[in-house]
């Protein structure tokens, strides 16, 4: 049987891990790297690095950064932020990235997730979404350029043309939740995942262990990914998944 | 010493690191004349079956591979590096494969017989279930590794089969025939019991090797 994965992320600006609250007011979170190592050593499934960093140097950093912890992490990577080309796909898996994941590049541009899928395979390619209710259209709505942008997109229908397209995950992010800390989205997260056939991850809103298990329970998610919780010491991996376990949920 | 195989579609880095933390001499390569000094080799491989088969056969690779594993040295192939073991695969239209195990690669189903529904990518930390005794698994419990695939092997002989995983269907996730070995998962992701996998093929390859 398949495990529920739980998913670190690292939003790394500059070459340091940072957080905010609903994509604002960013702290400073440690090195991505001693970061990377603790996590592992917790028994996290995965990690998900997204470069945040507000300019072309600052992405250069990164790929060092993909490569320092490459050669640490026993564990599969996912890099997201600021990939817009099969080029910067290539880059960022040369140095050691299991998984890329597109975000605005692929609304742009939704060719990109079909040239990265027949290059790469689907399993190296995730879109990330990030969705914020809107009254008006009774809906989440798509937003890209880290939150800054609507989109016409609705997220159930962005989210089954991403995997038409050759999306082989769905890293699905509320907004309206994010670093709330008070649970992850169910009624969005259901959503989506009951519309696409593959993995769904989670993200935005935990603040406990249980918020874990609303998340795998009620929302069908196939993975739960959180940041500020893990980073401040709130809780560790170890405890969620020793939680989920009690609980009766699959984990490894 | 062993061999990674580089045909341009490997998850190279990985299986290079992995091999370096664990202390094992290695070296990566994709001229035969080096591959060939190698006392046992890893194939690796992601993307589809289809592209690798096509650049192993342009490349020379493929029929090196074929004497390579006649002379009886170890070889083991990593997720799609493992599905190329095998006579055939349905990915893409049909196309065939190096031919070492009996078997054809075809697409996890997205329901099992009774009906539920799974996801596809087969994608995450599922659990092994031994089914054999092997050398490649000496010392190890049946725990998690980590899968990432949308293609399995079905019709596999189950005198090659050392242990699988279940999913929407049952899938062969170790297998072994003579000196060819195969993992469906990524042993270098796999954390512990992955790096564990990783030793005991590279000690069967020293053994192999101080036994010839």
């Amino acid at each position: 049987m398949i495990t529920k994965r739980i998913i670190p992320c690292l939003d790394v600006k500059e070459g340091r891990v940072v957080k905010g609250v609903q994509f604002l007011e960013l702290r400073d979170a440690g090195d991505p790297v001693e970061l990377a190592k603790v996590y592992d050593e917790q028994g996290a499934d995965e990690l998900v690095f997204l470069d945040i960093s507000a300019s072309q140097e600052g992405r250069k950093t990164m790929a060092d950064v993909v490569r320092e912890v490459a050669s640490q992490l026993a564990i599969p990577f996912t890099v997201g932020g600021g990939i817009g080309s099969l080029e910067d796909m290539k880059r960022i898996l040369r140095a050691g990235a299991d998984k890329v994941s597109l975000n605005t590049a692929a609304l742009l541009n939704p060719e990109l997730i079909s040239e990265g899928a027949a290059y790469f395979g689907r399993q190296c390619i995730v879109v990330a979404i990030d969705a914020k209710y809107d009254e008006n259209l009774g809906t989440w709505r798509v937003f890209t350029h880290g939150g800054r942008k609507a989109t016409d997109w609705d997220v159930v229908g962005w989210a089954q043309k991403a995997v038409e397209l050759g999306a082989g995950e769905i890293l699905l992010t509320s907004m309206d939740a994010d670093g709330e800390k008070s649970g992850f989205n169910v009624a969005l997260t259901k959503a989506v995942s009951e519309a696409v056939s593959v993995p769904v991850i989670a993200s935005g809103g935990a603040g406990n262990a249980q918020h874990f298990e609303e998340v795998f329970n009620e929302a069908k998610a196939d993975a739960a990914l959180a940041a500020s919780i893990f980073h401040y010491k709130e809780t560790s991996v170890e405890q969620v998944k020793q939680f989920l376990k009690e609980k009766g949920v699959a984990v490894r | 010493m062993i061999g990674i195989v580089d045909y341009g579609m490997g998850n190279l880095f990985s299986v290079d690191k992995a091999l370096e933390r664990i202390g094992v001499p290695h070296f990566i390569s994709s001229k035969r004349e080096e591959l060939e000094s190698a006392d046992g080799l890893i194939l690796p491989g992601v993307g589809s079956f289809k592209d690798a088969m096509h650049i192993l056969k342009e490349t020379g690779l493929a029929a090196f591979l074929d004497g390579y594993v006649q002379s009886g040295k170890p070889l083991l192939g990593i997720c799609l590096g493992m599905q190329l073991l095998f006579e055939e695969s349905e990915e893409n239209g049909f196309s065939k494969g190096l031919g070492y195990l009996p078997g054809t690669v075809k697409e996890i189903p997205s329901r099992n017989e009774a009906g539920e529904a799974f996801k596809v990518p087969h994608m995450g930390w599922n659990q092994l279930i031994f089914k054999r005794d092997s050398q490649l698994l000496e010392g190890l419990e049946e725990e998690n590794v980590y899968f990432v695939h949308s293609y399995f092997v079905d019709g596999i002989d189950e005198n090659d089969l050392i242990a699988s995983a279940q999913y929407s269907v049952m899938v062969p996730a170790v297998v072994e025939k003579d000196n060819v070995y195969g993992m469906q998962f990524h042993p270098e992701k796999s954390s512990r019991l992955g790096m564990a996998l990783l030793k005991n093929f590279t000690e069967l390859v020293l053994e192999k090797e101080s036994q010839s």
